[in-house]
This record gives C-alpha cells, sequence and structure tokens, in this order.
C-alpha cells in the first residue's frame, strides 16, 4: 500500500488513504474487548442493550402475572410492582432503545453507510461505551442493594421520588440518578463521533442527498441527543442534590409521616419541564433511526426506489425540530394555563403532517413493488401498521379535551407502547434480519424468523388492542392490583388475564430470536457480500464481514444515490452506489 | 423555559443555514457522477476536530441554557433569598479574562511559529485558569463561613451548582490543555500544535462568555436587561 500521511486539515479524505490515520489493533484484548474499531463497539452495545433487554422482558412478564392474576403470585407485593414498572420503563426507553440504534446501529452503519474507515475519533468512540457499560452495572446494581431498585416510575417525578413510602428511596434512586447521568456522558461522546463523522467523513461523491435515510434518521436523531440530554443532565443532577445534600430545587413544603420534612418552596413543575424537554424528543430519538432503516428495508425488499426521498429528508429534519417546542402535551394535567395547553396542542398535531408524509411515502413506496415478504421485509410492514396505529392515538392525547380524561389511564400505556414500543423494536428486528449478514457472514434462519415475526406481531396485537378499551373504561395504570370498583367490570379483568396470557408468549418468541442470533452464527447458511441485491455501500465492501478499516486499500467513490432498483435498462435489477455510470471507467472518474 | 428556547433557536438558525448550504433541493435520482460533490471545488476545509469541539460546545451551551431556564422559574418562588456575591467574584473573572487572552496570545504566537511566545502564552493560560478555579473554591468557602450554606436557600443551591458545573468544565479544558502543553513539550510538529492550541482557545473563550452570562443571571443584571427589553417592546 502506498504510504500517504494523514492530513488533519484535508476535509475530503484522499481516494488512497495511508495506514498512518487508522488506529491498529495490536493484541487480543485491543481487538476484541478494549476495541475502538466502530463494528466492535457496535456489537459490544447491541450485546449489553440485549442484556439489559432482557431484564427487562423479564420484569414485564412479572407486572403482566400480577395484573392479570392479582393475589396470585405472593412474591409480587404493591412495592416490587412499583420497582418493575420504573425500571421497566427506564431500562426499555434508555438502555435498551437508544442504546441500540444509535450505539449499536449507529456505530456499525453511519461509517459503512458513508464510506468511512472509521469513526472520527475513535478513542473517544471506545470510552462512550465502556461508560455506557458502567451506566448499565450500576443500573443494574439497585437491584441488589439494600431497598432495591427505586419504584417512582420512569419520570421519577419529585416529590415522590425521594420520600420514604416510595421503594428504594435508600440507594435505588440515588443510584438510578447516577447511572443516568452516567449513561449521558457516555453517549455525548458517542453522539459527536456519529455527528461528526457524517459531516466529515463521508467519501467522495457521497453529498448529503446521496445519504442512505437509516444515516439521515440515526444523524438527526444523534443532533436531537445531544440537544436534549443536557435536560435529563441538568434535571438528575438536581434531583440528586436534592436527596443528598437536601436542598429544595424541586421539593415543595411538605409534610412526611406527620413531620415536616427539611424541605420547602421547590417546584415540581420545574422537574417535569426538564424531564419533558428530555422526554419528548426522546420520543423521536428512538423513532427516526426506525423511520430510516425502515426506508431502506422497504426500498431494498420491495426493490424500487423510495418514493418522495427529498421529502423523506425534509420530514426527517423537520419533525427533528419541531419535537422541541411539545414538551408540555406531556404535562396537561399538571395545573397549566389553558392556552399554553392550546399551544402545545397545536404544535403536536402539526407534528402529524411530516409523520404523515413518512407514511404515505412508505406506502407509496411499496404501491406495485416487487414485494419480497423476506422478514426484514415483515418487520418493516409490521413497523408501518404498528405506527400508524400508535400514532393515531398519539392524535386523541394531543388534543387537551381528550387527554384529561385519558391521562394515566391505560390508554396512555397501550398508546405509548404501541408508537415506541412495538414499532420501534420492530425496526430494530427489521434491521437486525437485514444486516445481520453484513455482521457475521451468515443469514439468520428464515423459518425461525418467521414464526418470530408472527408471534411477535400478533402477541403484540393481543396485549396492547384491548389495552386501549381498558383504558377507555377508565383502567388507571400503576395500579398493582384494581380491586373491586364499580366502573370495572368483571369481563375486564378476564381481558387482564388474556393479555397477560399473550405478553408470556411473545416474550417467549423473544427467547426464540437470541436463539436464532446465537444458531445462526455457527450453522447459518452462508450469506455471501449482498444477500439482498441492496444498493448502499456497506453491502459493496471487499470482505463480509468487513475487515478493518472496512474498504481495503481504495475508499469507495459514490456515482449515484442509494436507491437505484429496478432501473429500466440496467442489466441487473439494483446498482450499487460505488458503480461508476455506464461508460465511465472508475479510473478516468476522478475529479 | 425561554433562554433554553431561545438558545434552540439560534442553534436551529445555525442548522438551517447550514443545510441551506447543502442543496437540499437537488434531486439525486437524476444525478450520476461524482461531479455534484461540490466539497471539492471549496478547496481547504474544516478538520475534524474543530467541527467536533464545535458540536461539543453546542451541548454544553445546551447544558447551560437549560440551567438558566431552571434558575429563572426558581427565582420566581417566593422563598427566594438572594446571596451577597464576595467581591473576590469579581477578581476572578478578571483572571479568567487573563486566561483567555493568554490563550488567543499563544495562538498567534504558534501562527507566528513563535515557540516561546507559544509556551509562554500556554503556561500563563493554565496558571490562571487554575487560579481561577482556587479563587471560586475561596468564594465557596467565604459563603460558607458566612452562613450561606448550600442547602439553607435556593439562590445558594444554585449558585454552587452553577459555579461547580462551570468549574468542572474548565477543569476538562485543563486536561485538553495539558495534552497539548506536554505535545509542545515533546516538540511536536506546529502544523499539530497550531489546531490544538486553536480548539484550547475556543473552548476558553466560550466558558468565558458562558461565565460572563451566568455573571450577569447571579449578579441580577440580566434581570435589569430583560426589563429595560421588556419595556422597550410595551
Amino acid at each position: 500500500m502506498v504510504d500517504i500521511p494523514f492530513d488533519p486539515v484535508a476535509g475530503i479524505p484522499p481516494a488512497e488513504v495511508g495506514e498512518v490515520e487508522l488506529y491498529h489493533p495490536r493484541s487480543w484484548w485491543t481487538r476484541y474487548v478494549f476495541s475502538q474499531d466502530a463494528k466492535v463497539i457496535a456489537v459490544q452495545y447491541s450485546i449489553t442493550a440485549m442484556s439489559i433487554g432482557m431484564v427487562a422482558l423479564v420484569l414485564s412478564w412479572l407486572m403482566r402475572l400480577q395484573l392479570g392474576f392479582p393475589g396470585t403470585f405472593s412474591f409480587i407485593d404493591a412495592n416490587q410492582y412499583l420497582q418493575f414498572i420504573t425500571m421497566h420503563g427506564m431500562i426499555m426507553v434508555i438502555y435498551l432503545l437508544t442504546a441500540l440504534f444509535l450505539g449499536g446501529f449507529g456505530n456499525y452503519l453511519i461509517p459503512l453507510m458513508v464510506g468511512a474507515r472509521d469513526m472520527v475519533f475513535p478513542y473517544v468512540n471506545m470510552l462512550s461505551y465502556w461508560v455506557y457499560l458502567l451506566a448499565v452495572l450500576v443500573l443494574a446494581a439497585t437491584f441488589f442493594v439494600p431497598g432495591g431498585p427505586t419504584g417512582a416510575g420512569w419520570t421519577l417525578y419529585p416529590p415522590q421520588a425521594i420520600l420514604s413510602g416510595t421503594p428504594g428511596q435508600d440507594w435505588g434512586i440515588v443510584l438510578m440518578l447516577a447511572s443516568l447521568i452516567l449513561f449521558i456522558i457516555g453517549f455525548t461522546m458517542g453522539g459527536l463521533n456519529y455527528v461528526v463523522t457524517v459531516l466529515q467523513a463521508r467519501t467522495r461523491g457521497m453529498t448529503l442527498m446521496r445519504l442512505p435515510l437509516t444515516v439521515w434518521g440515526i444523524f438527526t436523531a444523534t443532533v436531537m441527543a445531544l440537544l436534549a440530554f443536557p435536560a435529563l443532565f441538568v434535571a438528575s443532577v438536581m434531583l440528586l442534590l436534592d436527596r443528598l445534600l437536601g436542598t429544595s430545587f424541586f421539593m415543595p413544603t411538605l409534610v412526611e409521616m406527620g413531620q415536616l420534612t427539611k424541605y420547602g418552596g421547590g417546584s415540581p413543575i420545574l422537574f417535569q419541564h426538564l424531564f419533558w424537554f428530555f422526554g419528548h424528543p426522546e420520543v423521536y430519538i428512538v423513532a427516526l433511526p426506525a423511520f430510516g432503516i425502515i426506508s431502506d428495508l422497504i426500498s431494498t425488499h420491495a426493490r424500487k426506489n423510495i418514493f418522495g426521498y427529498r421529502m423523506m429528508v425534509w420530514a426527517i429534519v423537520a419533525i427533528g425540530a419541531l419535537s422541541f417546542v411539545v414538551w408540555a402535551h406531556h404535562m396537561y394535567v399538571s395545573g397549566m394555563h389553558p392556552y399554553f395547553g392550546f399551544f402545545f396542542a397545536t404544535t403536536t398535531l402539526i407534528i402529524a403532517i411530516p409523520t404523515a408524509i413518512k407514511v404515505y411515502n412508505w406506502v407509496l413506496t411499496l404501491w406495485r413493488g416487487d414485494i419480497h415478504l423476506t422478514v426484514p421485509m415483515l418487520f418493516a410492514l409490521g413497523f408501518i401498521v404498528t405506527f400508524v396505529n400508535g400514532g393515531l392515538t398519539g392524535l386523541f392525547l394531543g388534543n387537551v379535551v381528550v387527554d384529561v380524561p385519558l391521562s394515566d389511564t391505560m390508554f396512555v400505556v397501550a398508546h405509548f407502547h404501541m408508537v415506541m414500543g412495538i414499532a420501534p423494536i420492530m425496526a430494530v428486528f427489521g434491521g437486525i434480519y437485514h444486516w445481520y449478514p453484513k455482521v457475521t457472514g451468515r443469514m439468520l434462519n428464515d423459518v425461525v424468523g418467521k414464526f418470530h415475526f408472527w408471534v411477535t406481531f400478533i402477541g403484540a396485537y393481543a396485549v396492547f388492542f384491548p389495552m386501549h378499551y381498558l383504558g377507555l373504561l377508565g383502567m388507571p395504570r400503576r395500579y398493582h392490583d384494581i380491586g373491586e370498583t364499580s366502573f370495572v367490570p368483571a369481563s375486564a379483568h378476564d381481558l387482564n388475564a388474556f393479555m397477560s396470557v399473550a405478553a408470556l408468549i411473545v416474550g417467549f418468541a423473544q427467547l426464540v430470536f437470541l436463539f436464532n442470533l446465537v444458531w445462526s452464527l455457527f450453522k447459518g447458511k452462508d450469506a455471501g457480500g449482498n444477500p439482498w441485491g441492496a444498493t448502499s455501500l456497506e453491502w459493496q465492501t471487499p470482505e463480509t464481514p468487513p475487515g478493518h478499516g472496512n474498504w481495503g486499500k481504495e475508499l469507495p467513490i459514490v456515482y449515484r444515490w442509494a436507491y437505484d432498483y429496478s432501473v429500466p435498462g440496467a442489466v441487473r435489477d439494483f446498482v450499487p452506489q460505488n458503480e461508476p455510470p455506464s461508460g465511465v471507467a472508475a479510473q478516468g472518474a476522478h475529479p | 423555559m425561554s433562554a433554553v428556547i431561545l438558545f434552540m433557536a439560534t442553534i436551529a438558525a445555525i442548522a438551517g443555514w447550514w443545510l441551506s448550504q447543502q442543496r437540499l433541493a437537488a434531486k439525486p435520482w437524476l444525478e450520476e457522477g461524482v461531479a455534484v460533490d461540490f466539497r471539492g471545488e471549496r478547496g481547504s476545509s474544516v478538520p475534524a476536530a474543530k467541527i467536533g469541539l464545535g458540536v461539543f460546545l453546542a451541548v454544553v451551551g445546551s447544558l447551560f441554557a437549560l440551567l438558566i431556564s431552571a434558575y429563572s422559574m426558581r427565582i420566581n418562588m417566593v422563598d427566594w433569598r438572594e446571596l451577597p456575591l464576595p467581591r473576590l467574584l469579581w477578581i476572578n473573572t478578571g483572571v479568567l479574562i487573563i486566561s483567555s487572552v493568554a490563550l488567543q496570545w499563544s495562538l498567534m504566537a504558534a501562527h507566528r511559529d513563535d515557540h516561546e511566545g507559544l509556551t509562554v502564552g500556554l503556561l500563563v493560560g493554565g496558571a490562571s485558569a487554575v487560579t481561577f478555579l482556587a479563587g471560586q473554591l475561596v468564594v465557596w468557602q467565604q459563603l460558607n463561613v458566612a452562613g450561606y450554606v448550600v442547602a439553607s436557600n435556593p439562590a445558594n443551591s444554585f449558585f454552587y451548582l452553577i459555579t461547580a458545573v462551570h468549574g468542572l468544565h474548565l477543569i476538562g479544558g485543563l486536561v485538553a490543555l495539558g495534552r497539548t502543553s506536554a505535545k509542545v513539550w515533546r516538540g511536536a510538529p506546529m502544523i499539530q500544535v497550531r489546531l490544538s492550541v486553536e480548539l484550547c482557545a475556543i473552548y476558553w473563550h466560550f466558558l468565558l462568555l458562558v461565565w460572563l452570562v451566568l455573571l450577569g443571571l447571579l449578579t441580577g443584571w440580566t434581570d435589569n436587561f430583560v426589563n429595560i427589553c421588556r419595556q422597550l417592546l410595551t
């Protein structure tokens, strides 16, 4: 290889890149454990996220057992139930979905899709993973400390979050806040990498408007996360100080167990503002990468270019910007001024427009496409249906007058599980089935995959469809046991039992998926370099799985966008991004 | 939350301006070949580390904007009692300005290939930053002795929190400055040193700016300023 010295001032990487630029692992430890290679970091992120996600899955089983068969299981008391819902929510939203989409998919796909050899700051990238792991360990430790994890609900609202009577008041809440602070520090390190890599390390010819939508989704979500997570950081630090030093940032004057507390004058609403200033963008931090992944899956597996690429990009950017001015729609019942609620209801409904554009474009991409019902495609279709479903109930809840009676009922639980639980996890599964061949060189088992999809899809609907109805009945969320109430009929209890059985089956299907991941690693069908006939750069690597530095001797040169499927007159039904235009030899194309 | 909304609007304006330069109206399905990649025509481009620092400053800016938002919401509650700001704070501010100026001096020396000026600038910058931090600790000490402890009033809590967060960011900067100085000590080529010094200087100026805004907030100047603006508007 010709040795071209790395020039830190140059913006565009030269076609041929010398050895100096790239970090090289020298031992087993630096290759597989303390690795600075984004691909290894991505796998580390994914395995850690899925491991802690399994804990959250088991917690959901325990919650469903209690809800479906109250009083049957003596080992679940009210305190534990509260701890289960808190940890389930927190793990799923932050430690699983955020970490998996940005740390997992982001790390693996960004350098490959933009045609870079690695992230721009590999060392910081490695630190990001280890700080994330530490955050996960601190979180997991709360299960073993005296008093157990916090039971404050995933929103951690003060004052109850740090008062006695809430489980985990001694240690659980302190470690939870510490873990969140660590997570945000770790994420910021990774996030800087994702953003700057997209901005600075794109290969020749890779303009922004030629990026696959997956990169657009992850990029925009990362920018949002970088700006929104500081709100959770500030809220966590201040709540921690209230708990540990007795300050009164959020804590009002109150009487606890007949005694006046040391707190006074603080504002719980202030916490809600800070929390939801992070919390609402968080929904789109999880949704935008899913949007991007789904766009790519649909286009590839329907063998058709994405409909309205420009509109898709603009919609992603618009959603990202708008999501910062809707946060208070989570606070309609906090006693806010009605005009305030009116403003936030309006901005909330406006977000439906770019979102609807995306849904129409997916459907129009499918229209008269050559749809291959592969497992990734099934999950992509499942995503669209589920996302529309959850999005529509979002329109209900976005209106103040509808939200007020539905607030804190199972309807809300059903809504957000549909829109940011089931839908993003469908995108995660679709993405894993789609890119697993590139990561490992082997296909996931198709039959097991289809079983996994159908059980998950139908099962998830069996759990969450009836839950809307329970919410309309007025069944409150976060209750350990409804008991005997006049407004909840006996049939609702039967429905609860049915949902619990469905939830157990869905959970079981995820174990089958994990088995598939491990089994296919050794026994899966050989995938080859490009099993789906896809156009984007990650499928054009010289080796599969991609080697260190991704591209061998020369960086690829990009000649077209990522969606040239079924081009009339072309030899194959896809034209890779790095294939020169007909009649132009690769050598002659240097500008 | 108006402070953070204002901050986000600024970020959105910058992002919007940048996006407007990126030919987002291009029709990629009609364009083949590498000719549409206009980055080559621009010539020199900004190094990745500088962009990285810019993004990081946006994150830090968001953090402080949120702290300011929380401060301005909490200040309206009835239990707020102003705390007297020690005189030393003004001296500390002066020291931080010296630190920033010294690093700027150092950067200019690096551009002139003036090795001695570079070293002196880095030393003075680092030493005065450490002095600033020590001064802030003394301020804490004075307030503590005078009975303004962290939990006795939200005004105190915010003062300690805001100064601590700012100080921690400066400590982080000192780590980077230490590495830069080590690089100079080892005699690294000037082109590498120049970039490192420039990044340190930008970070220092940013932290100085943040400190001046925070000082305005803590002394109540910002309140007066906002009130004047409000009167002008109504």
